[in-house]
């Protein structure tokens, strides 16, 4: 089964470690414009989020790419861009809902997220676990979970305030 | 690589801009931060100059491996002549401002002269603009911050400002980046303020190659195992820095009411765990946040709960903070607690130092050496809430007499106050204490006494003494990377072997701050952190660089010693009350009241400590009066200093 990025923005501290290993993992660089993650803040609310490649099903930088460079990578389920045909016009940048796909302007060639082929360092680095790597089925299961408990919390705390009526 | 980064000489009256190599020669000598801004410091100031005036040279830096693969190398440093002591100014600060600085070209900037009227700098992929900050002028720590990325039309902009307590030219205005992330002590923000100076802002995404990627990954992925299995990472963690408050406090290691007591009683509502209760009520259970690559994350979230700023957002509050607007002023409080961090983090200046100060002002008021008609109505009892407040906004305004006088700094205000108003001043080199108090623990009243920055509890503290480590431990840890055979006591009430731990701390911490590394990443707090051993492979993995742990040591060693020339060439004698190695009378004199059945009763005692002392400065090579000898720097390789080598 393959699995996904799972991101609880909620448990970011915002540190961008994640931005720093992606890019010496794949560069051997650092620099976070190589970053295939990046972390988007709003420092004044004290509000972090990672944001990455979906790997979407009908992925639109896929549906764009006008040489079909971009594939569907099924043993990782992950979009894949294939730099042998690729010709750089960044239309997949353009379509992108979540500007997920980037243009590295050293190398001159768009990136994305390729799970570091299957061990994301992104997740490794993540000692909060902000950034999780999970099959793809227990996404949706974890948060439930998550939900589960607000709801329940939320219900304690509305009894206790009507015991105080 | 990260030694491609430059440093840039930035002249504010003439508004022009130099770049330079750093040549190897210095980074192996001095490696960057700190190290290198003191030798910078020395080279690009003369003796006596005027600390708020355009001679004074402000040295903003990145670490040696700042914006590398290594762990949590986020720190800035910032060094100029201080306008509080007259002697070094430095501060260190974390956030996300120095690696941006890298990531635009630079690790060092010298900035001098005075611009005509506010400015702030832009840096950004290698160029450097003045620009005009007239309209951001008297804006606050975070106004400014937000109002420069709406101006440049950029939110990935990072900046580290002076607060209004800067353009006041309070004499220990911090520099200020993020929320809170405070480039504190000895006033460096006086100085931008003093230099027309109200941002540094930056933005880069130039690359910084790693030099073994692989290595350096893994490498990295060790440290961070190592650093947060250790428990009291662990803790500070969950709790951040309030989490000392509690074990301190219960000892008898706090100040309170200025120096009369040393333990705050009814303080339930300050301990950390009730902080922590106010950080998840306000900003939910996921509420640590981090510096630049740091997996500690020792920073609260929260909201002041009520009160007159009841809803604002702030980060912290730290453990200075509890001692400086609880502690000190017996004011143990949450709200005051939350409310005087958010005001001292928006005005841009030193907690500690305006807590300590206030603290000082309420005892003299006590006594009856200042009265209500100095105050100008202010009733500055101990445990007035209220005061604690008004008296924050005041010294920030400079708005009345005392806020005036107490705005100058401790011993400026002594002068003013006259009759024995010094005598009950907690300070060392003429900037306060830190709340903690160190009758009980005489390794820790030695490393403030002599601290190259006033006094200090970062630049030589050896905090794990407290934790009664076996001696086998004690010795493995202060016999590397240079042996040594001597004494060590496992007794943190003892005399004997302190100063050697105090002269190792000491260059522990220099090894950090000049690679840019946070302290909570080696034996500060915990006893089985990363330091020299592993930073000689992390230097190499991130740079190629090859230095043994003993040359990193030797780097320490050279850049404390350029800090003790600068001191001394800025007029420091040990014995000087207001400039040397000594500690306020009270230390030696009154005897600790409260805490531990082996606290209660402890004095300093004043030969023991002497004598401490000079076996300090025998390790450190230096002569009976403090002196470096000719030897030791011809050994270290400064005997001929200015020798302006960048």
């Amino acid at each position: 089964m393959a699995k996904a990025l799972y991101i609880d923005y909620q448990k970011c501290t915002g540190c961008r470690l994640c931005e720093l290993v992606c890019s010496v993992f794949h560069d051997g660089i650092s620099n976070p414009a190589r970053s295939r993650i990046r972390v988007i803040k709003w420092e004044a609310e004290g509000l972090y989020i990672p944001m990455s490649c979906q790997q979407c099903q009908d992925a639109p930088c896929m549906n764009v790419c006008p040489v079909k460079a971009i594939y569907m990578d099924h043993d990782l389920e992950r979009i894949v861009v294939d730099y042998d045909k690729c010709i750089g016009c960044r239309s997949c940048v353009a379509v992108c809902p979540f500007g997920a796909m980037n243009f590295n302007v050293y190398d001159r060639k768009v990136f994305k997220c390729d799970f570091c082929d299957g061990e994301p360092q992104c997740v490794r680095f993540c000692d909060e676990k902000a950034v999780d790597y999970v099959e793809v089925d227990d996404v949706s299961i974890l948060k439930k979970r998550n939900a589960a408990l607000r709801v329940s919390r939320a219900g304690k705390e509305a009894s206790t305030l009507m015991a105080q009526i | 690589m990260s030694l491609d980064r430059k440093i840039a000489y930035i002249d504010l009256s003439t508004g022009d801009i130099q770049t330079k190599a750093i040549p190897l020669e210095v980074r192996r000598k001095f490696l960057g931060g700190r190290g290198l801004d003191a030798y910078l410091l020395y080279n690009h100031t003369t003796q006596g100059c005027d600390p708020i005036g355009p001679d004074n040279a402000l040295m903003v830096s990145g670490g040696f491996l700042c914006a590398t693969c290594a762990s949590a190398t986020s720190r800035t440093h910032v060094m100029a002549k201080s306008p509080l002591t007259g002697l070094l100014g430095s501060a260190n600060m974390g956030g996300f401002f120095s690696p941006e600085m890298a990531w635009a070209g630079f690790h060092h900037l010298v900035i001098k002269g005075k611009a005509e009227h506010p400015v702030y700098i832009y840096i950004h992929n290698g160029e450097i603009e003045i620009r005009d900050a007239r309209d951001l002028w008297g804006l606050s720590v975070t106004e400014a911050q937000w109002a420069i990325r709406d101006k440049l039309g950029d939110q990935e902009v990072k900046s580290m400002v002076c607060g209004p307590a800067g353009e006041n030219l309070v004499r220990y205005a911090n520099v200020m980046t993020g929320i809170k992330n405070a480039g504190g002590r000895t006033g460096m923000g006086c100085v931008m303020g003093s230099k027309n100076l109200k941002a540094v802002a930056v933005r880069g995404t130039m690359d910084i190659p790693i030099a073994h990627p692989k290595e350096a990954l893994e490498f990295n992925k060790r440290f961070i195992d190592q650093i947060v299995s250790a428990k009291v990472n662990q803790t500070q963690g969950t709790l951040g820095t309030p989490f000392i408050w509690g074990a301190t406090n219960s000892w008898g290691g706090i100040r309170t009411r200025n120096f009369q007591y040393n333990q705050c009683e009814y303080a339930d509502d300050i301990e950390p765990e009730r902080l922590d209760e106010i950080a998840t009520e306000t900003m939910g259970p996921y509420h640590m946040t981090g510096c630049f690559g740091c997996q500690v994350h020792c920073r609260a979230q929260y909201k002041i709960p009520d009160g007159p700023y009841a809803g604002r957002y702030d980060e912290g509050p730290e453990y200075t903070s509890q001692g400086a607007f609880c502690g000190e002023t017996d004011t143990p409080r949450a709200t005051t607690l939350l409310t005087a961090n958010h005001l001292v983090d928006q005005y841009g200046v030193d907690n500690l130092e305006i807590g300590s100060l206030i603290s000082w002002a309420m005892e003299l008021y006590e006594l009856g050496i200042i009265t209500s008609k100095d105050t100008d109505g202010v009733d500055l009892r101990f445990g007035n809430d209220e005061a604690v407040i008004e008296m924050i906004d005041r010294i920030c305004q400079r708005k009345g007499w005392l806020a005036d006088a107490l705005a100058d700094g401790g011993v400026a205000a002594s002068k003013k106050i006259g009759k024995d108003s010094f005598s009950y001043l907690i300070q060392v080199k003429g900037m306060s204490n830190l709340h903690s108090d160190e009758r009980a623990t005489p390794a820790l009243a030695l490393n403030i006494a002599t601290s190259s920055r006033g006094s200090d509890h970062l630049r030589s503290r050896p905090a794990i003494d407290l934790y009664h480590l076996p001696e086998p431990v004690m010795r493995r840890i202060y016999s590397s990377p240079v042996p040594y055979d001597g004494p060590l006591s496992s007794e943190h009430t003892e005399y004997i072997g302190k100063a050697w731990q105090v002269f190792w701390h000491e260059n522990c911490y220099m090894a950090v701050d000049c690679l840019g590394i946070c302290k909570y990443h080696t034996t500060f707090l915990g006893a089985t952190l990363p330091n020299f051993e592993d930073w000689a492979k992390v230097i190499y993995y991130n740079t190629g660089l090859e230095f043994t742990p003993q040359e990193i040591w030797g780097v320490a060693e050279r850049c404390n010693n350029l800090e003790r020339l600068f001191n001394l060439r800025e007029g420091l004698t040990k014995d000087d009350p207001e400039k040397g190695d000594v500690l306020n009378h009270r230390y030696h004199d009154e005897p600790a009241r409260r805490g531990a059945l082996d606290v209660i009763g402890r004095v300093i005692e004043k030969d023991k400590f002497i004598k401490m002392r000079s076996e300090l400065y025998e390790h450190k090579g230096w002569n009976e009066d403090g002196l470096p000898t000719p030897e030791t720097l011809k050994r270290l390789g400064i005997d001929a200093e200015p020798s302006h080598l960048v």
